[in-house]
């Protein structure tokens, strides 16, 4: 079997490095790759829609349908992760319970202390130390990536950025939480199915806008119609739809990263993990 | 000698994504854990993306933005003068379905693990088997 492997990939590889022969070489100008369309693009793309970020452009206007099946996409993972792991009845399993004041730990078979109790609380099976400086630094750290996420976000037009990059960063500064203290702690800020809601709301959100152009007279996903209900011209138009659209994808990733990562790091259970 | 010396420095970079292809493609097909073969697919996929991203520099050209952004509307904009925006795009959303796609694998891995108690696949071709 490893050697079958070794050999395929080998032959694999040697077809390709043959074929590299008819390749440009690297960082030619006038590579096929860069003189067909994309000339196009950095051409017109500024005044057909007001935005210098090409990329941002070509991504949420350009080709818009691309970038909605792909949202689509990373909903349907996120979709396809609590289907496949999310345990509902969960049976009465041991769990730890600390004593705050006097750091008694209690190991308890299958009952269970109230969740919300002042003076115990709840600690992981697998228990790691309590950390004062990380659970303090991340604690601190975590309202500026939100801000810097959100600045990505909204800021996509003009630097680098936009809603998939915004959407991870958001999604990390929530699973920051959820590893320096606990899952327990992230899922008191943005619980489950707040969580799951935002996934489909971002998937609305940019089908909802492709469906207004459709109102307002237009194809499907074609801004510059929106003109009309945004009191800007068509231009302007198109560069606030790329906003909105790139507002929806930055929540539909948002939730999803957060999502998977407590589906998978819990097993499905949703309350202790790494 | 001296006529592979020039192809290599012209087309190093295609030759990195293939040797890196090839570790991929091997650890799927010959690794016997199921981790290890998603991290293979990884690789592989990780491969795939520098190819694309490095189809679209152009030697000498700086990032897809428009320089004074709107007033540049005005006056020509010589396209040699930005990378191709194209693969950037493309490989933009690749990137996250990439790592989304990446939960699903891993979550059938743990349902997997949860249904034989292990990841190796010759254990579990052998629970699989009829006896």
């Amino acid at each position: 079997m490893k050697a079958a492997g070794l050999i395929i990939v080998l032959l694999t590889g040697g077809l390709l490095l043959y074929a590299t022969q008819d390749f440009p070489p690297w960082g030619a100008p006038d590579s096929p790759a860069s003189t067909h369309v994309s000339p196009r693009y950095l051409q017109k793309a500024t005044e057909e829609t007001a935005v210098p970020n090409i990329v941002t452009a070509v991504l949420a206007d350009y080709r818009g349908f691309d970038t909605m099946f792909e949202t689509t996409v990373i909903f349907c993972a996120g979709i396809g992760c609590f289907v496949l792991l999310r345990i509902f009845r969960q049976k009465p399993e041991d769990r730890y319970y600390r004593h705050i004041a006097t750091e008694i730990t209690l190991h308890i078979k299958g009952g269970r202390l109230p969740n919300k109790s002042r003076e115990f609380e709840r600690i992981d099976t697998l228990w790691t130390p309590y950390d004062l400086v990380i659970k303090t630094v991340c604690r601190i750290l975590a309202p500026f990536i939100q801000l810097f996420a959100l600045y990505v976000i909204a800021h996509g037009h003009h630097s680098p950025g936009g809603g998939f990059q915004g959407g991870v960063i958001l999604g990390a500064s929530i699973i920051l939480i959820a590893i320096s203290h606990n899952m327990r702690t992230a899922i008191a800020r943005i619980s489950e199915k707040v969580d799951n809601l935002l996934m489909a709301v971002g998937v609305f959100i940019y089908a909802g806008i492709g469906a207004v152009c459709v109102m307002l007279g237009a194809a499907f996903l074609d801004y510059g119609n929106l003109s009309v209900i945004l009191f800007a011209d068509e231009i302007m138009a198109r560069s606030h739809g790329i906003l909105g659209v790139e507002i929806g994808v930055g929540i539909t990733v948002m939730a999803v990263m957060i999502s998977i990562y407590n589906n998978l790091a819990s097993a499905g259970k949703q309350d202790e993990g790494l | 000698m001296s006529d592979l010396i020039p192809i290599l420095v012209a087309k190093y970079n295609y030759w990195l994504y293939i040797v890196l292809m090839m570790i991929g493609l091997y650890a799927m097909i010959a690794k016997n854990n199921l981790v290890k073969k998603l991290v293979g697919m990884n690789i592989f996929q990780t491969s795939i993306i520098l190819f694309y991203v490095s189809i679209g520099c152009k030697k000498g050209a700086t990032i897809p933005i428009i320089q004074h952004g709107m007033a540049a509307g005005h006056h020509a904009i010589d396209p040699s003068h930005y990378v191709n925006p194209l693969p950037h795009v493309l490989m933009l959303t690749a990137i996250v379905v990439s790592v989304s796609t990446f939960g699903v694998a891993l979550a059938l891995a743990i349902k997997t693990y949860h249904q034989y108690k292990t990841l190796e696949e010759d254990e579990i071709l052998a629970r699989l088997r009829p006896r």
